[in-house]
């Protein structure tokens, strides 16, 4: 009993001297900067149809290997990181989040050497992603497949 | 209009994978994965064709749309081989991201060396 009361105690003085977090604040941050990037991603794809007369879903590809090309290019220069710290979720959420884990894990354990740095560890962080991913769309495309009549 | 859309989507749902980080205990880990399954249960019933057709560019941006392309391509190649076509098909239309990520992270941890 003694102990949790001097527990509780413990947390309200703690929650006193927390560093303040405006979550109201970081959630509008959030939605300019994913908002942004979801503006380029839409831009660029008009672009390539109208200029390099590609088809949408080539553009489509092409728009996202750039999105790739630049926050692995940008975390490998070492401001990506600084950005991603600042907008969060903005930035993490997109596919630069995928390649920004990707690449910021492989250049950390690049001291341990090609094969056993590089090689064993680049999915250290994105790895979640592809497994969930593939699990969760196997069995729903499992569920559609028996459902629908491969439909 | 498609412009429009996609700033409102795309920022929406950063919106709300930020609320999530800031209010509950899971890492961008967790979250990331919970919108990849949600990705790949709104394909299921086709329901993210239809936001791909309305909100256009900004659809393909965030995380959901790779639980998304998985199932499409599955899907698609089931039709012409069958239950064996779900696991051929898996990566039909996410290999270029995946491909160009493991490519240049490779590439740029190779020139770059870590700051810190």
């Amino acid at each position: 009993m003694v102990i949790n009361m001097k527990s509780t105690k413990y947390n309200k003085v703690a929650d006193r001297h927390k560093p303040f977090e405006n979550r109201i604040y970081n959630a509008f941050v959030a939605f300019i900067s994913g908002g942004v990037v979801g503006f380029l991603g839409e831009l660029l794809i008009e672009v390539f149809c109208k200029w390099i007369q590609l088809s949408r879903s080539d553009a489509g590809m092409l728009m996202i290997l750039i999105f790739i090309f630049l926050a692995s290019l940008g975390t490998g220069l070492g401001f990506f990181d600084k950005l991603v710290t600042k907008f969060k979720c903005g930035l993490i959420i997109p596919i630069t989040g995928f390649a920004h884990s990707m690449t910021s894990s492989a250049m950390d354990y690049r001291k341990e050497g090609l094969v056993y740095g590089i090689g064993s560890n680049m999915f250290k962080l994105a790895g979640t992603v592809i497994v969930y991913g593939i699990v969760s769309s196997w069995f729903f495309g499992l569920l559609r497949y028996l459902i629908g009549g491969g439909a | 209009m498609l412009l429009f859309n996609s700033f409102l989507y795309c920022g929406f749902v950063c919106m709300i994978a930020q609320i999530i980080l800031d209010n509950s205990k899971l890492s961008t880990g967790h979250i990331t994965s919970i919108f990849v399954c949600i990705g790949a249960f709104l394909d299921t019933f086709n329901i993210y064709d239809y936001i791909v057709r309305i909100v256009g560019g900004g659809a393909l941006l965030p995380i959901i749309s790779f639980g998304h392309s998985l199932v499409h391509g599955a899907i698609i190649r089931s039709h012409a081989n069958g239950i064996i076509g779900l696991l051929m098909g898996m990566f039909d239309m996410t290999a270029t991201g995946i491909t160009a990520s493991i490519i240049f992270a490779f590439v740029f941890s190779l020139i770059f060396k870590p700051k810190n």
